[in-house]
């Protein structure tokens, strides 16, 4: 059945010349039509002739009678793109074409954000690209104006205004100077699309240690790290304890639990010890007997 | 048809003539593996002794090499096995022993020292375990006194561990492909230096883990000659700590054997990072480092497991420094056995005598793996 249809058009095809000049033999079809809706094409002259409707991923077949015209419900064609329409009866053949474009009513987004996590007060650090379609799956190339709107938790918002070129937006934002999980939503009409974009503390910004008798040993605790801008660092964030004494070293990499890090070490009456997390020193402390 | 029979008949004699021959003068490596009388059949000599417990280790006859000892009254045959295979699952547990060597320390008419090395193939190359063995003469026998090495038990006692744990939930097949993916740790190389050795081009640096999510990292180099054309390229396989938590560093190795820095023109480092399901524990404090200078250069310390979680194998990196800090070198050690919590376990590391001068800082990380999940 397919290669019978196929074989078919394939003539149809060869045959362009002939059906360029039969194109005025009484087809009227229009010239564009949105993706989904009904139309309909009239034919002229009288007797059997089959219409085929060649398109982008789709082809269309129906029996009709010439002189008629031939309905076609919504929803019939769904992709957007030219398309061409053959009458072919035993005698005779005609050809036209006509475009289906999307439909202008938004349906879905398709929201890039990136990224999905990023230290905090970046300029431009943001960014976010949509790109609008119809019911259909359909790239809407009409300009339509997008709305990105950037949302912390504490009710801040950053809100820009994008029109669409070629059916896609495209926006930068800045991250703020809180920690958190911003909503990051783009609109256009009553279509909205949401991310998450989470807000990360920086390096912190100092580190303070203190040191105790903890029995035989030396308890040495951090004071809870901030980074500059007040954001507490996340739990889980290394910080290494050293211990210098004489010719021997003691280090330990401890992650930070409720804001802190706390380990027991050796007590040398003498010992030099010190703090880092990354790339940031903290103090020293230099250990006398107590 | 006949020279056909001729042919069958010959391989037919060599076949049973080569069997007759190395069932009655069997080889020495066959003898070993073999259970049969020749094990431990001589001990005529202190070294005799030794190497015939060396073969018993070597062939796993536990029995018999148990049986050779001289003091096997202290502790029973389980307790030997473990002292060798360790009590806890580590990398011995799986491990057998390539070879051995013994070297004299002591002699005399009724008693010597000697020293076994044992060789063992573990998961991650050649791992050596030197025993210094007694030996005492009994009757026209010698026998090997087992140093057995006891486990120094922690009292049954409850830890408490405030448990944290990151999870990675990735973008699902039937996600929007709009829906962005989580994103990769962010990760930077802090240091990098290449350096000539004898054997060829290693990439010395640093990595840190500038994110606030555990990372799985690696690092890969391809050195560039001409034109940027790629004259070889290499990773840092395990010359790496490769689980960093948050602001954590870790030193990293790239080794080109083989290879000279003439004709390099440049390096292009390609830090690798994704996300992993990782928990902060457990803590592992390194105690006593210490640089030894050469000869026998090393970096000698102890790792005590400061939680209440057994750690199977721990792999020790360290990274030294000249006085101005720049890297000269990193070397690595994995421990052969699981570390308890509380106990120290010793470790060393080989530092080459060349470099061992121009050191002068260090710094050691731990990257440990327990049974049931990576750290």
């Amino acid at each position: 059945m397919k290669v019978g249809l196929t074989f078919a058009l394939g003539s149809l095809f060869l045959a362009a010349p002939h059906l360029t000049r039969a194109q005025g033999e009484g087809l009227q079809i229009p010239k564009s039509i949105a993706a989904g809706d009904g139309f309909s094409i009239q034919s002229a002259g009288n007797g059997k002739a089959t219409l085929y409707i060649v398109g982008p991923n789709q082809v269309l077949e129906r029996a009709i009678e010439r002189g008629g015209t031939a309905f076609f419900a919504p929803g019939a064609l769904q992709n957007a793109g030219h398309y061409l329409v053959v009458l072919k009866a035993d005698d005779s053949a005609a050809k036209g074409e006509f475009d289906v474009v999307a439909a202008n009513k938004p349906s879905e987004l398709s929201f890039f954000a990136r990224p999905s996590r990023l230290p905090i007060g970046l300029h431009d650090g943001i960014t976010g690209a949509v790109y609008i379609f119809d019911a259909y799956k359909n790239l809407i190339t009409a300009p339509a104006p997008v709305s990105f709107e950037l949302s912390t938790p504490s009710g801040a918002k950053q809100t820009h205004v994008v029109v669409t070129r070629n059916g896609a937006a495209f926006t930068e934002m800045d991250s703020t100077a809180q920690q958190g999980s911003d909503k990051f939503v783009a609109r256009v009409g009553d279509i909205a699309s949401t991310r998450v974009v989470g807000q990360v503390p920086g390096d912190p910004c100092g580190i303070k240690m203190t040191a105790q008798p903890s029995g035989q040993q030396i308890r040495l605790e951090t004071a809870p790290l901030r980074d500059c801008s007040g954001n507490a660092v996340p739990d889980g964030t290394i910080v290494t304890f050293t211990e210098t004494y004489g010719e021997t070293q003691t280090t330990v990499d401890v992650p930070l639990k409720r804001g802190i890090a706390q380990v027991d070490m050796p007590a040398h009456n003498g010992a030099t010890l010190s703090a880092a997390s990354g790339v940031v020193l903290g103090n020293q402390i230099h250990w006398e007997k107590q | 048809m006949k020279k056909g029979w001729v042919l069958a008949a010959s391989l037919m004699i060599v076949t049973v003539a080569l069997v007759v021959a190395g069932t009655v003068w069997p080889i020495p490596s066959a003898t070993a593996y073999a259970s049969g009388q020749h094990l431990l059949q001589s001990s005529s000599t202190p070294e005799e002794a030794v190497n015939s417990l060396g073969e018993a280790i070597h062939a796993q006859a536990w029995e018999k090499a148990y049986l050779s000892l001289a003091n096997r009254g202290q502790f029973t045959e389980p307790d030997f096995v473990h002292d060798l295979t360790g009590y806890y699952p580590s990398l011995l547990t799986y491990a057998t022993l390539d070879h051995f060597d013994t070297r004299s320390l002591h002699s005399s008419a009724n008693d010597a020292d000697i020293q076994l090395k044992l060789y063992w193939s573990t998961v991650v190359g050649t791992s050596p375990v030197s025993r210094d063995l007694h030996v005492t003469k009994n009757g026209d026998q010698w026998q090997v006194e087992w140093p057995i090495q006891k486990v120094s038990v922690v009292p049954p006692q409850v830890i408490p561990v405030n448990y944290l744990r990151w999870d990675v939930i990735y973008r699902g097949a039937g996600d929007d492909w709009g829906m962005q993916d989580v994103e990769a740790p962010h990760v930077r190389i802090v240091d990098m230096h290449p350096v000539q050795r004898a054997d060829g081009v290693m990439i010395l640096g640093e990595l840190l883990n500038e994110d606030v999510v555990p990372a799985y990292v690696s690092v890969s180099a391809t050195l560039l000659g001409k034109d940027q054309s790629t004259l070889a390229s290499a990773g840092s396989f395990d010359k790496i700590s490769h689980l960093l938590l948050p602001k954590q560093v870790t030193p990293f190795l790239v080794e080109f054997p083989d290879r000279t820095l003439a004709g390099v023109t440049g390096i292009r480092m390609t830090p690798f990072s994704t996300l992993i399901s990782a928990s902060a524990d457990p803590v592992i404090e390194i105690d006593n480092e210490q640089l030894n200078p050469a000869p026998g250069a090393s970096l000698t310390g102890q790792l005590i497991n400061q939680s209440g979680q057994v750690v199977n194998v721990a792999h020790v990196l360290g990274t030294f420094y000249d006085k101005s800090g720049q890297v000269v070198w990193i070397a690595d050690r994995y421990v052969d056995t699981a570390l308890l919590p509380q106990t120290p376990v010793p470790f060393d590391i080989h530092i080459p005598e060349d470099l061992a001068r121009r050191i002068s800082t260090e710094r050691t990380t731990v990257a440990s793996f327990s049974a049931g999940g990576v750290q």
